[in-house]
């Protein structure tokens, strides 16, 4: 036995002190070539460079830009920029990572190819090899490019962002050239939960927030449901012509028809407040006040949403078997009953999942927002965020225009766990819809 | 079951308004494009004097107080922006899809569920990092790098074609498998044919997100010559409020144009892909 497993160990344990030593023990030169060199890349790598960076994203840079004196003159000099510290050591780490992966991966590799021995056989190959790979490890194959690509531009900006909340990232006084950011660690939560400058503004956009999710994912939902319904009753006639009418705000890319409703809700010039006046009213200031921008932005995203709850609602309603009305008309149950009974469980029970996924897609809700009203009208109460300002707007101007770059991070965390356990809740429940077995 | 009469009536009176209020705000737009001055305010409905000036003007590239407006370029820049993002995307959107759901490896649930977590993250938490990412590659302020940035986020809007590859049967690829053909010609020439419902979807999705899309366009192209319509059109609004709403409005009609006709054209496919992905969760 222990004779038998002897090649498999042996290649393994030679892999282990050298990436391609157990290929190369196995007879599989080209392999072992190919591990060989990825081996000495890295090391190269790790050595001239990478392990110097992770010390930078320890440090973050111990020297900020200052003036030096040089024979007679103080001359400006460079100092070390900490976020690019930050984006190289995260770099390093995520190749060190890769490079760990691909170390398990030859280990595994020269076991496998000494047990094949072990058993007599001769280790593939490296055409061979690939020619296997394109069999088993297709799927990974096809998965490459796409893992690739999220790896960079989707981990590894928000590991990023994560690790930006735990510093002291921000303007005015931490902004790279200039100076150096420090980590920090919960710091920047505690501001912003517990300082009076932050906290008020944090709950209150995290209300505003709530109550926006709230209102317009049920206002979209029901409003769905009451115009499919509206359509799918007997006697109305030309269904197909109304539908595609109601289809038609989907159809016009939301930045135009956000940005046409911004000028229509105008209110000088705007044709509602023309039609106010037209009928002797004064017209309402549908952006300019703070409660009637919330009841816009209310209404224009009824306008967009709402069509696409009813083409859902359309296909559930198509969907209910017929003989369970034909069986209701039986007993003589009246249209209110069989409405009430057997349209509406079955429309909510269809949809219930989707009218989660649709309050956490309102949470996010950067366009409507942004592009109606931009977080606007403009309030004093609040640091750096107006009155309509939903978590994600005063995440972008925190960015973009103010550069508190800490403080936005911690805000996105937060949206992060709101979203994950609504999310995580919302799971458990379609779970447990399935293994109902009312529907299909 | 007897209609009442006056139930009927009562619809259909809702039917008519909501149809207004669907038809209104582009009904607006379009007329205001043809009205002669450069206003929003308007006593008529449709105007009292038609005129193709603010097309002719946008093709001329009109001078806003010294500002240039480009339109020809923003088009043409969204038009390329939008088409090779769609190619990419929809290829690495489906190859996501299709290694997901029609195979059994180790890992595959665990990148279902970093895909479902990933989602759960608001896009633009990683806005800074790519920022600065791109500034280090010398790619701010190209089109190239809005198209990588598409593109390589694709992979995670999957599920839905998930749910449609689910769908075929099994004993496609396995006889083919057995006929000694590979991996990638069962994907070629078995699965892509059946799959054209959802590749138009897919497609549809990703051309209109990229020709839409303001958040990156916006953080991305920097300079004047280089925007798409979604960051042209916004800056017309937000520069001028109101004052030049009819040149804005003959823009919108535009860049409107491409997306509802396409919408018109694949109005199926699009409305099935909408429902599968709904039932699905």
């Amino acid at each position: 036995m222990n004779n038998v497993r002897k090649h498999a160990k042996t290649a393994a344990w030679l892999s282990v002190l050298t990436m391609g030593l157990g290929q190369i023990y196995n007879r599989q030169y080209g392999k072992a070539l190919l591990f060989l060199f990825v081996h000495v890349a890295a090391l190269t790598a790790f050595f001239t460079r990478l392990f110097y960076d992770i010390g930078g994203l320890i440090t973050l840079g111990d020297k900020a830009t200052h003036l030096e004196k040089v024979g007679r003159r103080y001359v400006n000099v460079e100092g070390d920029h900490s976020i690019f510290l930050m984006i190289y050591g995260l770099l390093a780490v995520i190749i060190g990572l890769i490079y760990i992966v691909v170390y398990i991966v030859n280990i595994r590799d020269a076991y496998r190819n000494g047990q094949i021995r072990d058993k007599g056989g001769i280790a593939p190959s490296l055409a061979q090899t690939i020619r296997n790979v394109q069999n088993e490890g297709f799927p990974w194959l096809l998965l490459s490019l796409p893992i690739v690509g999220v790896l960079f531009f989707t981990i590894m900006p928000i590991a990023f962002m994560v690790l930006m909340a735990f510093t002291n990232y921000s303007a005015p006084d931490h902004i790279p050239p200039k100076s150096l950011v420090d980590w920090v660690g919960f710091k920047t939560f505690g501001d912003l939960l517990f300082l009076k400058a932050w906290s008020g503004t944090f709950f209150g956009v995290l209300t505003w927030t709530v109550i926006w999710a709230v209102l317009s994912t049920v206002t979209c939902y029901f409003g769905g449901i009451f115009v499919a319904l509206l359509i799918h009753q007997k006697g109305i006639k030309l269904k197909g012509l109304w539908r595609t009418i109601f289809i038609i705000p989907y159809a016009i890319p939301q930045f135009i028809s956000l940005l046409i409703m911004r000028n229509l809700l105008n209110d000088k010039f705007g044709p509602i407040n023309q039609y106010f006046r037209y009928f002797g009213l004064d017209g309402l200031p549908w952006l300019s006040d703070p409660f009637w921008a919330k009841v816009s932005l209310i209404v224009v995203n009824m306008w967009i949403g709402i069509p696409v709850s009813m083409i859902l609602v359309m296909g559930i309603l198509t969907a209910i078997p017929k003989d369970l009305y034909e069986a209701a008309d039986v007993d003589g149950a009246s249209g209110f009953t069989k409405f009430k009974n057997i349209t509406m469980p079955y429309v909510l029970f269809a949809t219930a999942p989707l009218l989660i996924m649709q309050f956490a897609g309102n949470i996010n809700n950067f366009n409507v927002i942004f592009l109606l009203t931009k977080g606007d009208p403009k309030t004093l109460d609040y640091n750096m965020a107006g009155s309509t300002d939903l978590l994600v707007t005063w995440l972008y101007k925190l960015t973009l225009d103010n550069s508190r770059y800490n403080i936005a991070s911690a805000v996105g965390i937060i949206i992060f766990l709101i979203i994950a356990s609504l999310s995580i809740w919302s799971y458990s429940r379609t779970k447990s819809f399935k293994e109902e077995d009312m529907i299909q | 079951m007897k209609t009442s009469i006056w139930k009927l009536t009562l619809s259909y009176i809702l039917l008519i308004l909501i149809a207004l209020a669907c038809i209104y705000p582009a009904a607006f737009t379009v007329m205001s494009s043809f009205k002669a001055g450069s206003s929003l305010f308007s006593e008529t409905f449709i105007p009292r004097a038609l005129t193709l000036d603010h097309y002719k003007n946008l093709f001329q590239g009109a001078d806003l107080s010294n500002k240039q407006i480009p339109f020809v370029r923003w088009f043409w820049n969204t038009l390329q922006v939008a088409v090779t993002s769609m190619i990419l995307g929809t290829l690495i959107q489906l190859i996501t899809a299709y290694a997901i759901s029609r195979f059994r490896f180790a890992g595959r649930k665990a990148i279902m569920s970093t895909v479902l977590v990933l989602g759960m993250f608001p896009g633009f938490m990683s806005m800074i990092a790519i920022y600065i990412l791109l500034l280090q590659m010398n790619m701010l302020d190209s089109k190239w790098a809005l198209v990588l940035v598409y593109s390589a986020g694709a992979a995670l809007g999957m599920f839905v074609a998930k749910g449609y590859f689910d769908t075929l049967p099994k004993a496609l690829e396995e006889s083919a498998r057995i006929d000694g053909a590979s991996h990638w010609t069962v994907f070629w020439r078995i699965i892509l044919p059946l799959s054209k419902p959802i590749i138009t979807y897919v497609s549809l999705t990703t051309f209109t997100g990229a020709w839409v899309d303001f958040i990156f366009a916006r953080l991305i192209l920097r300079s004047r010559e280089n925007w798409t319509l979604a960051v042209g059109l916004f800056e017309l609004v937000d520069n001028y409020q109101s004052t030049e709403f009819t040149l804005f409005a003959a823009g919108s009609v535009l860049a409107a144009i491409p997306v509802a006709v396409l919408f018109m054209f694949l109005q199926r496919f699009l409305i099935d892909g909408l429902t599968a992905g709904a039932t699905k969760g």
